[in-house]
């Protein structure tokens, strides 16, 4: 999925590239903008002259002055975001733990230097949908340097059916672009009416999803007419343009049973399947959790609340999984977290994982399908 | 007929036996405490084994010993009186049951399909006349029979799945296993996963002690939800526990493993 056409010996490339990539290292700490990228191809081509190599495969190309869509990889500037999730708030005097592990995602991310473009929350930032938590969320998030980028979860939807949500947060799914990249934020929590005919309390619908393994409630999806926005939403962009998507759910099917899983993950993965670089960032999943399926690269993002076991089955092979939480250790297995795009637009998915190394899955681990950089394996997998 | 009165006297003495059983174990033993009608204090009462099921037998003083046929019709009537109480269906299908189980006690024949055990005279000859023998092959019963019928089985899957369904709606709930933070045990253990019953008993560092299933239940109902610990023999603990370890059916046990 990307062009790479050398014909030399893999351990030339490898050299080569490592020295292009020092050198613009070198050259970005000091350059920027349009100067930036002169003096850095200049410099790259100069790097590969010396060292007797024609610059191909890695030619820096400037998106915003190309004529036209660019042939091979989409060429997007590095930067990064960071993202929040799975927050689950009480109001503070029921719950005042997931109030301060809240709060020191937050703190995480205010310190990160440099800062990251944009912050993605990303969904259940209540726990039962009520309006103390939902503000409350609201108020601790307004102390984030960066600007924020609200995703909708299950938790936060389903007692009045996102009415609060929208009045202070907007709109559950829309686009924007930043660097060459079209993000997208998707409303992946729909589900099938079962409240109407058994005659539930909104209190007992918000509930009933609010239990992950409650086989009462409906699966997950994005609904067809999520799928008709997104559709149109990407009629404009072209096929080079990298994607990332945003979505609570998995966009693919893991576990059934706890809603790992989009009803219409297939019909949604069709539309994305035309574009050369497609990632999804989702929640929901509170683990480190990793796949592949064709062009598309998934993500799973950390809960500061609590984590989740890996599910009984269905996990997808490229997942390395996080070790077993410590339940003696009270905040084992949480975290926060950035995202690093890549030129190419896919991402190196940094999981900071509270009182432990942090876990990095790169977008090399993904592309060379597992063989390469390999995070290290867990001596703690789930039972 | 003789035998047949003999078994009924037994089951007689059984529900009278266990009638005191429950009077004598109201202080040790767990279950259900059967209270008896009080009667008037003069005429014997005597309660069948639902503990709900009273007759008085005129004439009788509490204490005296009834006659065999005095027995016979206080437990007959019982029966009748509890018979009437139940479902038609539930009763039909409890006397068919105690009709085979009277069939199967020791020395009676077995009822059909249980084995094959000789029936006719002529087979009976036969099987006598290869024993005495020792030659050729002894005929067997395909399977040994066993006292426990369809309702014996249908009864311990009701109660254990009485308790396990108890146990599943105390680990969802915050408030029933008086958690002051909103936090179940479901919300990090769906389907009680990553609880691993099968893993215990191990040494806790933490707890300074070997731990058992309920130690750790207990540390999560007292840290992570911020409640009150139960009692090990607490019905919830009971409960919790049976609702975990049948959510690990198959599992090998692996005791020690961390």
């Amino acid at each position: 999925m990307i062009p790479l056409k050398w014909t030399r010996r893999r351990e030339q490339y490898l050299s080569e590239r490592k020295q292009w990539f020092d050198e613009l290292m070198k050259a970005g700490r000091s350059l920027s903008g349009r100067r930036k990228f002169l003096k850095m191809a200049a410099m790259a081509a100069g790097a590969a002259a010396g060292a007797g190599f024609v610059p191909h495969s890695f030619t820096l190309v400037d998106v915003a002055n190309a004529a036209g869509p660019a042939e091979g990889p989409a060429a997007a500037p590095p930067f990064t975001f960071a993202y929040i999730s799975d927050s689950h708030l009480y109001e503070k005097t029921l719950n005042e733990r997931f109030v301060r592990q809240l709060q020191r995602a937050i703190d995480d991310v205010n310190a990160l230097d440099p800062q990251p473009d944009f912050v993605l929350y990303g969904g259940d930032l209540a726990q039962l949908g009520q309006p103390g938590e939902l503000k409350l969320g609201q108020q601790m998030l307004k102390q984030l340097k960066a600007p924020v980028r609200m995703m909708v979860g299950e938790h936060d939807w389903f007692l009045d059916m996102g009415d609060l949500w929208k009045e202070l947060f907007g709109a559950p799914y829309y686009s924007f672009d930043h660097k060459g990249v079209h993000f997208v934020t998707l409303m992946s929590v729909n589900e099938k009416d079962f409240w109407t005919e058994k005659k539930l309390t909104p209190m007992q619908r918000m509930q009933i999803v609010a239990g992950l393994d409650d086989g009462r409630q409906s699966r997950f999806e994005v609904g067809e007419e999520g799928r008709e926005w997104l559709k149109r939403d990407l009629a404009k962009v072209p096929r080079t343009t990298p994607l990332i998507i945003f979505s609570h759910s998995p966009l693919y099917k893991y576990y059934r049973d706890w809603n790992f899983w989009t009803e219409d993950a297939e019909e949604v993965q069709a539309i994305l399947r035309p574009y050369n670089s497609v990632t999804v960032i989702h929640g929901h999943t509170h683990q480190v959790l990793t796949n592949r399926i064709g062009n598309i690269h998934f993500h799973g993002m950390l809960s500061t609340a609590w984590p989740w076991p890996y599910a009984p089955s269905g996990l997808p092979r490229l997942t390395v999984q996080m070790n077993r939480p410590d339940p003696f250790n009270q905040t084992d297995g949480m975290g926060d977290g950035l995202v690093r795009v890549k030129r190419t637009g896919y991402v190196d998915k940094e999981y900071h994982l509270w009182n432990r190394n942090p876990m990095i899955v790169t977008e090399e681990y993904l592309a060379s399908n597992g063989v390469e950089s390999v995070p290290p394996k867990t001596l703690l997998p789930a039972y | 007929m003789r035998k047949r009165e003999q078994v009924k006297a037994g089951l007689l003495v059984v529900f009278m036996a266990s009638g005191l059983f429950f009077y004598r174990g109201a202080e040790a033993q767990d279950g259900p405490k059967h209270r008896p009608a009080p009667g008037d204090g003069k005429s014997m009462v005597v309660q069948l084994c639902d503990g709900e099921t009273n007759l008085t037998v005129p004439g009788v003083r509490p204490g005296e010993r009834l006659s065999p046929e005095q027995a016979q019709a206080v437990s007959d009537k019982l029966m009748e009186l509890w018979m009437a109480k139940q479902d038609p269906k539930v009763a039909e299908a409890w006397r068919r049951e105690a009709s085979a189980y009277q069939q199967r006690q020791p020395g009676a024949p077995s009822p059909a399909g249980q084995g094959a055990k000789p029936e006719t005279a002529a087979q009976e000859k036969k099987e006598g006349q290869q024993q005495s023998t020792s030659r050729g092959p002894v005929i067997q019963p395909k399977e040994q029979v066993i006292d426990f019928t369809a309702r014996d089985y249908l009864i311990w899957d009701r109660e254990l799945s009485r308790e396990i369904a108890y146990g599943d709606k105390i680990f969802h709930d915050d408030k029933l296993i008086g958690s002051t933070n909103g936090v179940a045990c479901a919300m990090c253990h769906p389907n009680a996963a990553n609880t691993h019953p099968e893993t215990y008993p191990k040494f806790q560092v933490q707890l300074r002690k070997v731990a058992l299933l309920r130690d750790m239940i207990n540390w999560c109902i007292e840290n992570p939800s911020r409640g009150k610990r139960l009692d090990p023999d607490d019905p919830k603990m009971r409960a919790l526990e049976a609702y975990i370890m049948a959510q690990r059916k198959g599992v090998p046990m692996e005791y020690g493993k961390h």
